[in-house]
């Protein structure tokens, strides 16, 4: 039956059909529903990771004992997995593994837009590129049978375009495989005298592989009439350029994008009086043209820079496009916020009232870097606040120790700020590293961890006991403080600041989104108390604005949280009594 | 039937997933190729957002751009005016007059423009401005302004009230049936 499905459910129904048993996989926007709608099929067993590299080391295990096996993240996820899929790509497999990989061009909710194509062609190994959500199942399932008749891991490449749109598919039926474990020491035992002996055949399997891209149904040419142009593509950009020329021009669509297809693409140049490449981000496919003696035209006419469409694709064609009217105002940004009721705020608050210097990390957190908290120095990738923090506190050579934290979410600290604290303590930086504990995995949507109790089905799980992780990290001094008091934060962190030792200062409330979370009733503004001193403006509440000179609560939205309450020195916002 | 463009703009956690999956289910049991693109992670924190449903025989691109959009619905004043470029000439804006701040206003270092229904009027776009929230509320719900601006957006559809609510029927949680049902009623006859 047919069916309306998001390009990452298409991804965990290709895992279903495909019969894979096994996935493991760290969340990361535009990746984290594959997982998720994986949880919901009982014959697959599935989990929340603490990492990337965790996630596929797991995923390759389960490979190993001859279950086909997944493992799903984003693009910057996969410089996290590196380490091991340089590797595996030398070992080959056992049962299949597919490795999901979900760019951001145009950093919709990411901090670069690195194109993991790259990763293919540096690994060796093979990366199918589905357009819609059809294709999404179907690449899923050709995955695994490439898997296991090129004994090689496979990339999936999928983009926010297609991982977040919706389109037509028809679910199929699941086929069970399991393959028996051998031991086999000469194939999965990386020392160098045993991978001596697997490079070349990885370099056998990319030659192999590059003649089947040669006549693989998945790198479909196109016929169009008019041969003044030829056009090569794939993804989502495939789909911008046959919205603007149809059947006109004749299109090699690309479903792997590493390893290329060679004599194709010559045919193609040598049929038509102009080859251009349409694809997004990095010259990949165009590189690869020039590197085989054809010549195309590519990022000389579309940018490297952010996402391409079906308006860019006709206006770099020279065709007119038409443009909607639009009133004179200017239109005011409506930049993301930090909800009504974040505990992230009171503790931002706090960090900017005292001029302290913070370290950021990746959550949600990152915007308390939005006016008027403005409290982040620096975001960089998933734990870099702690180590940072140590370098930039060792580099001062103890001027900054007092005024210098690292911010970092319960989530992102199992993820990689573990190893950093470590540093931190066995090097001996006089550092303060705050872990904003909102017991969930926010940003990306509310995701299990393992500091929440849960695993990614819901069913209870082994907590870590921060407190205990990090005293038993060597950190002789960890408080608990709770965000929403404001006392209690300026005062722990100046005793944490001025202490001459190492210091972890927890912070924790549980994200005011969170379904089992009890909110106070909204605060009431008292209009006469009110001396419209914009106190409670400081904290950047979308609750709260100006109306008329006095300070006004939006009641739809505001959690009683209470702190703007303590920000009022006139009482004139008041919460009911816990 | 060439492909057809309906933008649902708004902002952040208003609820506009539920629109486009009412919107999708009912497109798919007309039988037309169908791409809804929506919006998650970072963004979805009270910013923008916007989500684009595309129908037609065959439907290639998953969004909308600039100069496309034979509907855009909005949910609040300010996204109806951000968008409008996104419209085709003859095209049809449908939003709800709610005002919400963004942080640039209510820091004060913007303003958020005054009449802007009657400045869209006056630039030549064709406005049905209306204030949905109201009739969530009358409804049973301020949750409700999604399927109020559905049941508005139902006047312009080529689809029975009918096949619109068993679209209703598959996409809310049966508790919240009737009070989604009256919700679309008055937004389709409301004025």
């Amino acid at each position: 039956m047919k069916k309306l499905m998001l390009g990452n459910e298409a991804v965990a129904r290709g895992l279903f059909e495909a019969g894979v048993s096994f996935v493991s996989s760290y969340p990361g926007t535009p990746s984290t529903e594959i997982t998720e709608a994986v949880a919901k099929y009982d014959e697959i067993y599935a989990e929340w990771a603490p990492n990337e590299k965790v996630a596929m080391e797991a995923a390759f295990g389960a490979c190993l004992a001859g279950r086909r096996s997944f493992c799903g993240m984003k693009h910057v996820g996969l410089n996290v997995a590196a380490d091991p899929l340089f590797t595996i790509a030398y070992t080959g497999v056992n049962a299949g593994i597919v490795i999901g990989v979900a760019d951001d061009a145009g950093m919709h909710s990411s901090q670069n837009e690195q194109d993991s194509r790259h990763y293919a062609m540096a690994s060796k190994i093979p990366m199918l590129e589905p357009s819609n959500s059809a294709e999404a199942i179907a690449f899923t399932k050709l995955a695994y049978e490439l898997s296991e008749k090129f004994d090689t891991p496979v990339l999936l490449k999928m983009c926010t375009r297609v991982s977040h749109s919706q389109s037509v598919v028809e679910p199929g039926e699941r086929v069970e495989v399991k393959k028996e474990y051998e031991k086999n020491g000469a194939k999965f035992i990386m020392m160098p005298g045993n991978a001596k002996k697997r490079h070349p055949i990885v370099e056998e399997r990319t030659a192999a592989l590059t003649e089947y891209a040669e006549t693989a149904d998945f790198n479909i040419l196109e016929d169009g009439a008019d041969k003044s142009i030829g056009i090569i593509t794939s993804s989502t950009s495939y789909q911008y350029v046959k919205e603007v020329f149809g059947d006109k021009y004749p299109v090699l669509k690309l479903g792997m994008v590493w390893p290329l297809p060679v004599k194709k693409i010559q045919a193609l140049s040598g049929s038509v009086d102009k080859l251009v490449v349409v694809e997004e981000l990095d010259g990949f496919i165009e590189q690869h043209c020039r590197n085989i003696g054809v010549e195309v035209s590519g990022k000389d006419v579309f940018s490297c820079i952010g996402e391409i469409s079906q308006n860019l694709v006709a206006q770099k064609f020279g065709k007119e496009t038409v443009c909607g009217a639009a009133v004179s105002d200017e239109i005011p940004a409506r930049p993301p916020v930090m909800c009504a009721g974040c505990p992230h705020r009171g503790l931002f608050y706090t960090l900017a009232k005292n001029k302290i210097t913070v370290m950021g990390d990746i959550g949600c957190y990152t915007l308390g870097a939005v006016p008027p908290l403005s409290a982040l120095d620096s975001t960089i990738c998933m734990g870099a606040s702690i180590s940072g923090l140590h370098g930039f506190n060792k580099a001062n050579e103890g001027a900054s120790d007092g005024k210098t934290v690292a911010v970092i979410g319960d989530s992102t600290f199992m993820h990689s700020g573990m190893t950093g604290l470590v540093n931190i303590a066995y090097n001996g930086s006089n550092s303060t590293v705050i872990i904003l504990d909102n017991s969930i995995t926010g940003m990306t949507g509310h995701q299990q961890n393992p500091t929440t109790g849960y695993n990614l089905k819901g069913n209870p799980a082994s907590k870590i006991d921060l407190e205990t992780l990090c005293r038993a990290m060597g950190i002789n001094r960890v408080a608990v403080v709770d965000p929403y008091n404001l006392a209690e934060c300026e005062t722990v962190i100046r005793e944490e600041l001025e202490a001459d030792e190492p210091s972890v200062i927890i912070s924790r409330r549980p994200c005011a989104l969170l379904k089992y979370v009890k909110h106070r009733k909204p605060l009431v503004v008292k209009t006469d108390k009110c001396k419209s001193c914009k106190m409670c403006m400081k904290i950047g509440c979308p609750a709260i604005s100006m109306e008329g000179g006095k300070a006004k609560i939006d009641a739809t939205l505001c959690t009683g949280c209470g702190v703007c309450e303590q920000l009022c020195k006139f009482d004139a916002l008041v919460g009911e009594e816990e | 039937m060439k492909t057809k463009n309906v933008m649902i703009v708004g902002v952040g956690g208003q609820g506009s997933l539920l629109a486009s999956k009412l919107l999708g289910r009912l497109l798919l049991t007309k039988g037309y190729d169908i791409k809804v693109s929506e919006v998650h992670g970072m963004s979805q924190r009270g910013g923008s957002v916007v989500t684009y449903v595309r129908y037609g025989d065959k439907v290639y691109s998953p969004i909308i751009d600039r100069g496309e959009a034979d509907f855009i619905v909005s949910f609040e004043l300010l996204e109806a005016a951000r968008w409008t470029e996104y419209l085709k000439p003859d095209g049809k804006v449908i939003t709800n007059t709610q005002q919400i701040n963004p942080m640039p206003v209510i820091t004060g270092v913007a303003k958020y423009p005054e009449k802007l229904a009657e400045k869209m009027s006056d630039a030549g776009i064709d406005v049905d401005a209306f204030d949905a929230l109201a009739l969530a509320e009358e409804a049973g719900s301020a949750k409700a302004v999604n399927i109020v601006l559905m049941g508005r957006l139902s006047n312009y559809f080529d689809a029975s009230v009918d096949e619109w609510m068993r679209a209703i029927e598959e996409s809310v949680p049966a508790k919240f049936l009737e009070m989604n049902k009256k919700a679309f009623e008055l937004g389709r006859n409301f004025g």
